[in-house]
């Protein structure tokens, strides 16, 4: 039977209990006994702690406990388990649970407060008094790797983490030898996440069987399960870690936390349930954050354009420590060449430590920091040349005809980078036609008369999701007939349950809203990782597909029994296996399950084994390639700087469309997100003291509604042929991109003055300045 | 001693009485003193309009109100939308045939921002609505499902759903 | 992020309310809560006792007078903009007002609560300055009267004494025929505005300006009538000399410089925001219909 709900608008299975207030986050979910936490947080970017006066705090009523690292018990007096161990690591410092004896950054937890409720909790946290030695603090990467820095951390040498390298080609020699080579330097800001919902957990210890459960806002349940288990000494088999409805996680919430092993360690010793919920205060001084990204870029290129080499040396600010090994770096360099058959690359990254909190992926992770690196090195080439932006793009793209593509880089791991599939130029063509690219100069030149700037910006990327290895799935028939899916898998807003719902429908012609899909528990049957990177509709949804498959065959086989038919005379239909073109000879699905599980003394039939269930994986050694190009057009206020946002256009392949409607959902929100870190979205630390400036919502700017331009989201479909569905991943595919569409479109808008963006975000006043600088001040 | 009230009010078409600190702000009354957990807190600084919910028919921000502050007055939150025998209020249908939701987190502000958007104004420009929700804060959808969803909310508004 | 603990008090009257004024240290008044919500939930504010002013049915109306408008300090953001008075007698508070928070925030917000908070980039304050207002402050001695250009006593800092309240908000309406225009600079809508630029323009019979008021926003501590520009714009078609002799006089303001936006940065957009809103004002008061100039 040929697919029917997949490729189809299918209605969110999400939906119902979500628009009705029915959702379960977190910081939602009521057991009994339970008490809150509070954390007592560093308000010194670096300093030694000498002493931490609990005694008023713990004599408030209705506090429980007031804890520091040393309450925590021998088995917490160490740093955190590296998430990604790497050779490449110089200095693998991570945080401790609660501060040990320094406190690196702003907000870095020093104590626990266990009460009644949340205030009381707040209540005591700021009667603890901490005693402070002030040490020396260093915010600019720039200045952390000099030598004779201040050091982040004491007793440290250097700041330096780890100095990444990606190379292939030679790069120095194509600089040395190229007719033209051009150099600039780029600026991208730290940004953060900020989720709708902050972080939260809870975690209960049931003594009598010494089963650890936690519920965690997290996109990792797998993973943080595994480190747990590491950190304390037990076993995974102990530990159970569910992720329920997650509001949003967009990279942080992938990764695992001090607070949840705090949590877990203040169960266990209690023996009570405790919660953490994240205030947005919190969210700002201690969710992870992305980028403060300082580059310096030489591009060596033919007369007509072809880039023949980029050689580019990146100091990279990873905040106080390096809870996710060299994850974050590794994405800013592994994308180089991108979209484009450069022959010669050269990418150095220096990690560097620095006073803030700690940098880890956001949306895209480094991939929006590379694209911005090559889009605008390709605008630079075609500013120089005097060619056209489109042109240069053209020319250095790779071709169709080229796939598989080597772009002629190798992993650690030894696999090389192989693009499997795509059309980069044909989503270009798309995205010019539908902006009027080849009119925009008559239009700059009308909207000039009336004195308006105006500019057309251009953007194009590739990605590299579903990552191996695998994201398991399992598919059932119960009793009723129903289908049900289980994914260790989980989402936060994608629409994981829609999609799997849609997957295994179609297996059985079922209506996928009564598909029950459950996910993100780590009890369940099937083994998960994480939802990062675009990679779970590519890796779980295969896995869906093969499960369902599977258990699609078995029905049958037993209904031939059963039938007393051949196999290839079957076909389901609505839930029923039957003979094709004889609906009434037919057996029901669930009377086949029942009849797995069979009873007491009743044998199976012969061949089966029990249940009408499988689990599967598609497992993948090599990610699948997503592309697209993006069109802005934009206006700018000369008198203010200030940006107006006209229109926008994607034109994007991320393979075979699940759901079209939730596809053009992440592109759109994924444009959302780059606009907001290209205009308004900028974190801002002191320089001198290492406070954070920007720690609400009226001073860090995210997106709203009414600066959005219309956003028009073109698909192409270039079928990956490397898992069975032909799907790519599609969440990042409007973030990465997005940046540098902007901020081309806003230097297009000035293109008469000749004004030069190189870093973001871009502000009013920023832009002012720029101009002012071209015409000489006002 | 803490500093306590009794309050009387109706949240949802139900009377409720309960004593509360005074410091208790609606929001939090209303996740945890009457579960009804479908209203969020995304900020507790009046920026983010998660915890929006209707105090005596207008739009505000429940965190931050003090529970105190509603005695004698009606709320409805996102779980009061939909009709007691479950039909959807047309913006909640809406945001499900426009997609305009995905993680959900801002969604019962969303929700309760456009329902008292269209109790005033049946028939709102684009333009309206981008204005009536520049007040809620999305990180997932980017807002266009949601502003097609409100247009189309409208239609079935002014048909006198 | 939870407020500390406080002793709430409810008064219903304003005779209870000024028996309580002054009775406690460490107190609070508490509003439309839009501002003071968030900086209790930040601790930034610890008052011992709140004194929540929302049950007090006296302190909310719309009164029109001769040449004025009298409004009660507790009078909802949300009904000014929907009230027929203030529409018909000062539309250009219903034009500053759609830059003012977001419905949410003006259904709770109070006109009074605006003034007493005196953010430098409050749009309401910038409205009574264009009006010379006169503010009713009451206290246990009795009420005594303000005028908007005394009310502004240092960064956030209102003409009030810990145990007054402003009770009434009084406008010296225009009775000549004039337009009005409000423009400001804000990142997105419904922010805190960078600057904003008030303006009331009356012309002669010859198309000369015979009145014009400006007020800034934004830029000082508290909104500032540009009465040097003023000067120079009376008397003039208006037009582009005059304006940028206008704005030319912004430059000399001392302004208000912090992490985000700079001062020079801020005297810069005053200066550009002048000249649209006296542009527009001068359509208004022509009679013309010029689309939203930039």
């Amino acid at each position: 039977m040929g697919a029917r709900n997949v490729g189809a608008v299918v209605k969110r299975l999400e939906d119902p209990r979500l628009i009705t207030g029915r959702g379960r986050y977190t910081d939602d979910i009521v057991l009994p006994g339970l008490l809150e936490l509070a954390f007592v947080r560093s308000t010194e970017a670096h300093a030694g702690i000498k002493s931490i006066d609990l005694a008023a705090a713990r004599a408030l009523p209705g506090v429980v406990a007031v804890w520091t690292l040393a309450d925590l018990g021998p088995a917490a007096q160490k740093p955190m388990v590296q998430s990604y161990p790497s050779p490449a690591i110089k200095q693998n410092i991570t945080q401790h649970p609660l501060a040990k004896d320094e406190v690196c950054y702003v907000g870095e937890a020093i104590a626990v407060v266990v009460a009644e409720n949340r205030y009381v909790a707040e209540d005591a946290a700021q009667l603890v008094a901490a005693d402070y030695e002030p040490l020396p603090v260093v915010i600019d990467a720039r200045e952390a790797v000099k030598p004779n820095a201040p050091q982040a951390h004491r007793g440290t040498q250097t700041n330096l983490a780890a100095t990444v390298v990606w190379k292939f080609g030679d790069a120095a020699a194509a600089i040395a030898g190229a007719k033209h080579v051009f150099r600039e330097t780029y600026f991208q800001h730290r940004g953060g996440p900020h989720s709708m919902e902050g972080r939260a957990v809870i975690a209960q210890h049931d003594r009598a069987t010494d089963q650890l459960t936690l519920w965690s806002s997290t996109q990792s349940p797998f993973l943080v399960r595994r480190y747990l288990a590491q950190y304390l000494g037990r076993e995974e088999a102990g530990i159970r870690v569910i992720a329920p409805d997650v509001g949003g996680g967009f990279g942080p919430k992938a990764g695992h936390y001090p607070e949840e092993l705090v949590a877990a360690l203040v169960a266990m010793k209690l023996g009570r349930p405790v919660k953490w919920a994240e205030d947005r205060r919190e969210h700002f001084l201690t969710t992870t954050q992305q980028r403060d990204q300082w580059w310096e870029v030489e591009v060596a290129c033919e007369p007509n354009g072809k880039v023949l080499g980029l050689r580019a040396k990146c100091t990279h600010d990873n905040g106080a420590y390096l809870p996710y090994g060299l994850l974050l770096p590794m994405t800013t360099v592994v994308p180089f060449p991108g979209a484009y058959a450069i022959p010669s690359v050269e990418v150095t990254l220096d990690v560097v430590f620095t006073n803030a909190v700690p940098n880890t992926p956001i949306r895209g992770a480094g991939r929006p920091n590379a694209a911005f690196i090559l889009e605008r090195t390709m605008d630079t080439v075609a500013r120089n040349l005097k060619l056209d932006r489109a042109e240069v793009r053209r020319t250095n793209f790779v071709r169709k005809d080229q796939f598989p593509y080597e772009t002629g880089a190798r992993l650690p791991t030894g696999v090389t980078i192989q693009y499997d599939s795509g059309d980069y130029a044909g989503c270009l063509d798309m995205v010019m036609k539908s902006s009027g690219y080849a009119a925009f100069e008559q239009k700059r030149a009308q909207a000039a008369k009336e004195g308006r700037w105006i500019g057309l910006g251009l953007a194009s990327y590739n990605e590299d999701t579903g990552l191996p290895p695998y994201e398991g799935a399992t598919v059932k028939v119960l009793p009723s007939g129903r289908i049900a899916v289980e994914l260790g898998s989980c989402s936060q807003g994608q629409g994981l349950e829609t999609i799997a719902a849609q997957i295994a429908a179609d297996q059985f012609d079922v209506d996928p809203q009564d598909v029950i899909v459950k996910t993100g528990d780590t009890a369940g049957p099937a083994l998960a990782l994480s939802t990062v990177g675009s990679r779970v509709a590519s890796t779980a949804g295969p896995s869906v597909h093969v499960a369902a498959s599977q258990v699609r065959e078995k029905a049958i086989r037993l209904a031939a029994q059963q039938l007393e038919a051949a196999e290839q005379d079957l076909d389901i239909t609505k839930g029923a296996v039957h003979i094709k073109g004889v609906l009434d000879r037919k057996v029901m699905l669930g009377d086949l399950a029942k009849r797995l599980v069979s009873g007491i003394n009743v044998p199976l039939p012969p061949g089966f084994t029990p249940g009408l269930e499988a689990t599967a994986y598609h497992t993948t050694q090599r990610p699948v390639y997503a592309n697209g190009s993006n069109a802005a057009e934009v206006e700018v206020d000369i008198e203010t700087g200030e940006v107006k946002l006209l229109n926008y256009w994607v034109a994007h392949d991320c393979g075979t469309l699940i759901n079209p409607m939730l596809v053009e959902g992440q592109i759109v929100g994924g444009v959302v997100h780059g606009i907001g870190n290209a205009l308004f979205e900028h974190m801002k630390y002191d320089r001198e003291s290492g406070q954070p400036l920007t720690t609400n919502f009226g001073e860090y700017l995210l997106p709203l509604a009414t600066e959005m331009p219309p956003i028009h989201c073109e698909h192409m479909e270039t079928p990956s042929p490397v898992n069975p569905l032909g799907v790519k991943g599609a969440g990042e595919g409007g973030t990465i991109p997005g940046i540098s569409c902007i901020v081309s479109a806003v230097e297009d808008a000035l293109k008469p003055l000749g004004v030069k963006i190189n870093e973001y975000p871009i502000s009013p006043e920023q832009l002012l300045a720029l101009i002012d600088e071209k015409r000489g001040g006002d | 001693m803490t500093d306590r009230r009794t309050i009387k009010l109706t949240v949802n078409g139900l009377r409720h009485e309960r004593e509360v600190e005074t410091r208790l702000t609606l929001g939090d009354f209303l996740r945890r003193g009457l579960g009804l957990t479908g209203t969020h807190l995304g900020c507790e600084h009046g920026v983010c309009g998660a915890c929006t919910v209707h105090l005596d028919g207008e739009a505000v921000r429940s965190c931050i109100l003090f529970a105190v502050q509603a005695d004698g007055a009606k709320v409805t939150t996102v779980e009061g939308l939909a009709k007691p025998d479950g039909t959807l209020h047309p913006i909640q249908q809406a945001f499900r045939d426009h997609h305009g939701l995905q993680c959900g987190f801002c969604t019962p502000g969303m929700l309760m921002t456009l329902a008292a958007l269209l109790a005033e104004n049946a028939k709102p420009t684009e333009r309206e609505v981008r204005e009536a929700i520049s007040g809620n804060i999305c990180r997932c959808t980017g807002y266009q499902g949601i502003v097609a969803a409100a247009l189309d909310a409208a239609k079935a508004v002014a048909k006198g759903a | 992020m939870k407020p500390a603990p406080f002793t709430y008090h409810d008064p219903r009257s304003v005779k209870e309310l000024v028996a309580l004024l002054g009775k406690h240290e460490n107190t609070k008044l508490l509003a439309g809560g839009q501002s003071l919500g968030p900086m209790l939930n930040f601790r930034y504010v610890v008052p011992d006792h709140l004194i929540d002013l929302n049950r007090i049915p006296e302190l909310a109306y719309v009164k029109p007078g001769n040449g004025t408008l009298e409004i009660g300090a507790m009078t909802r953001q949300r009904a000014l903009e929907r009230s027929d008075d203030i529409k018909r007698a000062c539309p250009i508070m219903v034009e500053a007002l759609g830059f003012v928070g977001h419905v949410q925030t003006r259904n709770r917000g109070t006109l009074g609560g605006s003034l007493a908070h005196l953010d430098p980039a409050a749009e309401l304050p910038g409205i009574c300055s264009l009006y010379d207002a006169i503010l009713t402050v009451t206290g246990p001695k009795g009420a005594r009267k303000v005028a908007m250009a005394d009310w502004g006593v240092s960064f956030m800092t209102p003409n009030l004494k810990p145990n007054e309240v402003l009770t009434a908000i009084t406008l010296q309406l225009w009775r000549e025929p004039h337009g009005h225009a409000f423009v400001e600079m804000a990142r997105r809508h419904g922010d805190f505005a960078i600057a904003g630029v008030g303006c009331l323009a009356a012309l002669d019979s010859a198309g000369k300006a015979k009145r014009v008021a400006l007020a800034l926003i934004g830029v000082s501590h508290a909104p500032v009538r540009l009465a040097a520009a003023e000067k120079l714009l009376t008397g003039t078609d208006l037009g582009d000399d005059a304006i940028r002799s206008a704005a030319a006089k912004v430059d000399k303001l001392e302004a208000l410089d912090d992490a985000h936006v700079s001062a020079a940065y801020r005297k810069r957009l005053a200066g550009v925001l002048l000249g649209r809103a006296v542009k527009q004002a001068a359509a208004r008061a022509r009679g013309a219909t010029k689309g939203s100039a930039r």
